[in-house]
């Protein structure tokens, strides 16, 4: 489930990077590598959970889901919480600086 | 366990080989015809730009799964930091690190390796069709 989260969030921002791309005023690329870092590094953890449990794997008990699902959505907030300071510190549309040094 | 430090390290070193790389580097300008038949002169990306792509799926992926290493209790803020190394279980650990984390930063590499060979093929490609245009404008 934390896997299938951030795939979907990493669709959705590679979606959105896209439409805005060949601009990149809002550094949205940050959070397309970042999620999709963690999806291929969480797919290798599913596989190898996988070849442990084998057809168990695809019928977790609904806490374990329910659990894992709350990770996913904690990943996606943390993930996007990144971006935003990244967002912020580098500053690409000059709006911090414009607001600190205000003629 | 701890299976995010293997291309959290990978990353470091990356990272090192990036800014490296990118003190050496020189811009490659080629010219490029647009379907609209305009020219103009364009920077080839650098491979040390290239390079940024995979520590940014390194770093990206390594700080996401440390937080649910976190979450999960298997890493902790104090003294050793790893749970499986004040329980003892560190040959487990380790063991861990030289399977799933091994092959969580080979396939990042690979998918990386993958950008890298469409990309190429992408350039090859416009410059082909650049280079024909203005043979074809000559002509």
């Amino acid at each position: 489930m934390t896997l299938l989260t951030t795939v979907f969030a990493a669709i959705i921002s590679t979606i959105i990077w896209y439409k805005g791309a060949p601009k990149s005023d809002m550094k949205v690329g940050t959070l397309c590598w970042m999620y999709w870092g963690a999806s291929l590094m969480w797919l290798v953890d599913a596989i190898f959970e996988y070849a442990a449990l084998g057809a168990e794997f695809f019928a977790p008990a609904p806490v374990d889901m329910l659990n894992d699902f709350y990770l996913g959505l904690s990943v996606v907030a943390l993930g996007l919480i990144l971006w935003l300071v990244i967002l912020l510190v580098k500053d690409p549309k000059g709006v911090v600086r414009a607001a600190l040094f205000k003629k | 366990m701890a299976c995010f430090l293997v291309p959290a390290a990978e990353a470091v070193i990356t990272t090192v080989a990036a800014k490296v790389i990118k003190s050496r580097e020189k811009d490659e300008a080629v010219e490029i015809s647009f379907a609209d038949g305009i020219v103009q002169d364009a920077v080839k990306i650098k491979f040390s730009s290239k390079l940024g792509w995979l520590n940014k799926l390194l770093w990206g992926g390594s700080a996401l799964l440390a937080f649910e290493h976190v979450w999960h209790g298997e890493v902790v803020p104090f003294f050793p930091f790893l749970t499986a190394v004040e329980n003892g279980e560190t040959a487990e650990m380790l063991a861990e690190m030289g399977s799933t984390g091994l092959m969580m930063a080979v396939l990042v590499t690979a998918v990386w390796v993958g950008m890298l060979a469409v990309s190429s093929v992408v350039e090859k490609r416009v410059l082909r069709a650049s280079k024909s245009a203005q043979e074809g404008a000559q002509a």
